[in-house]
């Protein structure tokens, strides 16, 4: 067990503070603030190698391996997958690569942003957990060897 | 300007709005308003009635069975093909293909009449602001056969100039292709000029009409084109079903398509021989339902008249340039002179994918991206547009709160 939190206990809190509510534009002023919010990721982790392609937005994924624990830094130029980064960010960074290969991530279905996991060009937040958990794999195997 | 009072009272809008029973549902709690019309437009009651009684009244499979269902389904079927002979003004039935869509019917005339024409050091000549689809499948020929593809540039109102493209014909210019009418920026293209033109250097012309079939009277023959490829579920029919036109001496010197079926005349082992057109390039069990259904769409809109329907548009266009103008920070992509359906914009500060989810919140649907135009965003070097696009069950309220829509979301994203 990594830090104080588990990847379910964070999944659990955000889907509370989804639960305050009461229509979409709400739910999407906060996840546009969230993008708004992210931290900023440095320009030199800007590359080919971390862009994880959709057809519309960029998104840029860096991931970094400490004390068994695993911390992710992204960029979008899209605001809202920002903000649905953030939220990824939130749930997965400082835990072991086991645990994030193991998150079910259930808390997107249950805040209702299903569709943008959907296999459609259009965004990327499939691409995006996906090579969350393909840096998860490539660090456990790393640390296997 | 038209005037909505104007337009409302060549056309009933109310009263076709009751004809889609699309346009009554609800997205996020919001009554849909469907401006995605360029990707493929609703459908009307007596197309969906048209493929519900062909499935429960006469499906049957065509052209060979000597019974009663087969043969209705048939005369269906053929009946069809004989509205679209009209609807484009084909002088002969047989010049009528079915396809899947515009993108089958462009692979069709690029994988015979490209293949048995284009040879090496033969140009082709394309525009740049061309769909993936009118851009590949000559790129794919040309890498096969050794042809050069020539592009007409375009300038930044989203137009491209007659001194242009002739500048690009050579004596080795075999074939043109152009799209109608932009599906990224709604420009009308002078196509009529450019097939003469074409032609007087001795090479073919196909028109990609995917966008303007619904918005413009088109007539082949008074084009003289020698190929013309549209698809059904953008105009009212349903999806699966397109056609490609081609005058009767080029589609009889074609080698065919693809082999089995209909397409056929004789088979033995040795030697098989090909049926006559149209039938030389329907290979295979076609999309009989979809093809009968779509002769109650082009029925639809010749019940309207394209006229009506047009200035409908034309008068929502130019309404909706005229509101989203006043907003901050938007500017229109392409603001060619003559332009149909199709209204592409960007803001500043805003990515486009954004604002088509908060649209989508409100029920609002449009399009966003690059629209299959990629080397056209390059041009214009933006990572794509927010696209509008008009049918003719679209009403000047609807882009009000378009409007009302896109304000909302500048202010929550900036």
């Amino acid at each position: 067990m990594s830090g104080s939190a588990t990847i379910q206990d964070t999944e659990e809190e955000i889907i509370e503070e989804f639960a305050l509510f009461d229509s979409w534009d709400d739910k999407y002023e906060y996840i546009i603030d969230l993008g708004k919010k992210l931290e900023v990721l440095d320009e030199q982790y800007k590359t080919d190698n971390n862009r994880v392609r959709g057809c519309q937005s960029t998104v840029w994924l860096a991931a970094f391996y400490k004390d068994s624990n695993i911390t992710y830094k992204a960029d979008s130029d899209a605001i809202i997958v920002k903000g649905l980064i953030s939220m990824l960010i939130r749930v997965l960074s400082g835990h072991t690569p086991d645990e994030i290969l193991d998150a079910k991530l259930g808390f997107i279905q249950t805040i209702g942003m299903t569709s943008h996991l959907a296999q459609t060009r259009s965004n990327g937040l499939l691409s995006m957990v996906r090579q969350m958990k393909n840096y998860a794999l490539a660090f456990k195997a790393k640390t296997q060897n | 300007m038209i005037t909505a009072e104007k337009s409302i009272s060549v056309l009933d809008v109310e009263a076709i709005r009751k004809q889609f029973p699309i346009l009554n549902r609800k997205v996020k709690g919001k009554p849909l308003i469907y401006l995605d019309n360029a990707a493929t437009s609703q459908k009307p009651q007596v197309v969906l009635d048209a493929l519900m009684e062909y499935y429960t009244g006469y499906n049957a499979n065509i052209h060979r069975g000597i019974h009663t269902l087969a043969e209705e389904a048939t005369a269906a079927f053929e009946a069809t093909r004989d509205a679209v002979r009209n609807f484009i003004g084909a002088s002969a039935r047989e010049e009528i293909i079915f396809t899947k869509g515009t993108t089958e019917s462009i692979n069709l005339v690029s994988s015979t009449w490209g293949r048995a024409n284009i040879n090496t050091g033969d140009e082709i000549i394309i525009s740049a602001m061309e769909h993936h689809s009118n851009i590949v499948p000559w790129q794919i020929l040309c890498e096969e056969k050794g042809g050069i593809l020539k592009v007409i540039p375009v300038n930044d109102e989203g137009e491209f100039s007659l001194e242009d493209f002739s500048s690009l014909i050579s004596d080795r210019t075999k074939l043109v292709s152009i799209v109608h009418v932009s599906n990224a920026l709604g420009t009308i293209n002078p196509v009529k000029e450019m097939i003469k033109l074409a032609h007087r250097a001795g090479a073919v012309v196909f028109v990609d009409g995917a966008q303007s079939s619904v918005h413009l009277d088109i007539n082949v023959q008074d084009l003289n084109c020698d190929f013309f490829g549209f698809s059904g579920h953008k105009v009212y029919g349903p999806t699966g079903v397109g056609v490609l036109y081609g005058k009767k001496h080029i589609l009889e010197a074609m080698p065919v398509f693809m082999g089995g079926g209909e397409m056929i005349r004789e088979v033995s082992f040795e030697k098989t021989t090909y049926n006559d057109l149209p039938y030389k390039f329907e290979a295979g069990t076609p999309n009989i339902a979809d093809v009968v259904a779509f002769k109650a769409a082009l029925d639809f809109v010749n019940g309207i008249g394209k006229d009506k329907i047009a200035g409908h548009e034309d008068a929502l266009l130019a309404y909706a340039t005229g509101q989203l103008q006043q907003i901050e920070g938007l500017t229109v992509i392409g603001r060619a002179v003559h332009k149909a359906g199709v209204l592409s914009f960007i803001i500043k500060g805003v990515h486009p994918q954004d604002m088509g989810i908060i649209l989508d919140n409100n029920g609002i649907a449009v399009r966003t991206g690059h629209h299959c135009a990629q080397p056209l965003m390059t041009c214009y070097n933006i990572p794509g547009t927010i696209r509008a696009s008009f049918a003719v069950y679209n009403t000047f309220s609807e882009i009000d709160m378009l409007v009302a829509g896109i304000k909302k979301a500048i202010r929550l994203l900036l």
